[in-house]
């Protein structure tokens, strides 16, 4: 099979199309028995009690937020480098989604904040960095609205994305290289092996929803992105 | 884990708030995309159709 015959987007729209439920589906699976675990296995923390449980949202959130960023710039600079117009796209079409991830990341991690520090908000190197990850999002998405050609803009944003891709192992290590309030890598929340393990299994199910749920996301939009791009082109008449 | 009652679940220890506030929003995010991206998917499908029927 010849894989270079999807970097098209002819090919790739049906191709995309025939994928989407299956991630969208395994999305939908993933979470309930993640959701299970969540809430009906995993024990309560022996020190956070129930509010700990917003980390089976709030990781994998995070997770995804650097990584689609991470993917978006990869696309963008394959886009860039080789001019091909569905890396472009591609890239584009991760940036909601990336930025959704970012959103959740900051808001469960408010909302888990307030109780166990006592504020929605610090100026944590980690807390920060991830906030500028969300602007960098943004920033990708406003400047490629703000220029009409599509094929400059995806230029434009390609310079954008790969310079802030900087900022992700940033927020990655911010937690060693500075003291932070946000604690470190870990997921042993708890005195207890045992525990830690179902913990860490409906995180780790949960993230993989979640990773379900991204591709699903960014597929569908790569679809929309095509038809809008491609709608004077003959194949996108005939396919729709 | 055994809550007991449902009323102990729901309120998660006197975190509720918290908790359900961060799973609901992220919940009706995801939920909000994806309609909004189906919806955008079909507008495009639909402008090309009517294009072609108008050409």
């Amino acid at each position: 099979m010849n894989l270079y015959k999807y970097a098209a987007p002819n090919t790739f729209y049906p191709l995309a199309g025939r994928l989407l439920p299956w991630f969208f589906g395994a999305a939908v699976v993933l979470a309930v028995i993640g959701l299970y675990i969540s809430f009906f296995v995993a024990p309560t923390d022996f020190q956070q009690s129930e509010a700990y449980r917003i980390i089976f949202i709030h990781v994998p959130a995070a997770w995804m937020s650097m990584f689609i960023y991470l993917v978006m710039a990869f696309w963008a600079a394959v886009g860039l480098a080789f001019n091909t117009r569905l890396s472009s796209m591609m890239a584009s079409a991760l940036a909601p989604t990336g930025a959704l991830m970012t959103f959740i990341a900051l808001w469960t991690g408010a909302l888990w904040g307030k109780p166990m520090w006592g504020a929605w908000w610090v100026w944590d190197a980690r807390l920060t960095s991830e906030l500028i990850l969300l602007f960098l999002y943004v920033g990708f998405m406003a400047l490629q609205a703000s220029i009409d050609d599509p094929r400059r803009a995806d230029r434009a944003g390609a310079v954008l994305a790969i310079v802030g891709a900087i900022n992700v192992p940033i927020i990655y290590f911010s937690v060693k290289w500075w003291n932070t309030l946000h604690q470190g890598a870990s997921v042993s929340l708890t005195s207890s092996p045992s525990m830690a393990t179902t913990m860490l299994w409906g995180m780790l199910i949960m993230a993989l929803a979640f990773w379900m749920y991204s591709i699903g996301a960014a597929l569908l939009r790569c679809r929309a992105i095509i038809l809008e791009r491609e709608r004077t082109a003959e194949w996108a008449k005939e396919t729709v | 884990m055994e809550w007991g009652s449902w009323q102990a679940f729901w309120a998660m220890g006197g975190y509720g708030g918290y908790v359900w506030g961060s799973f609901a929003v992220t919940a009706v995010l995801m939920a909000a995309e994806f309609v909004l991206l189906r919806r955008r998917h079909g507008a495009a499908r639909a402008a090309i159709a009517r294009a072609r029927r108008n050409s």
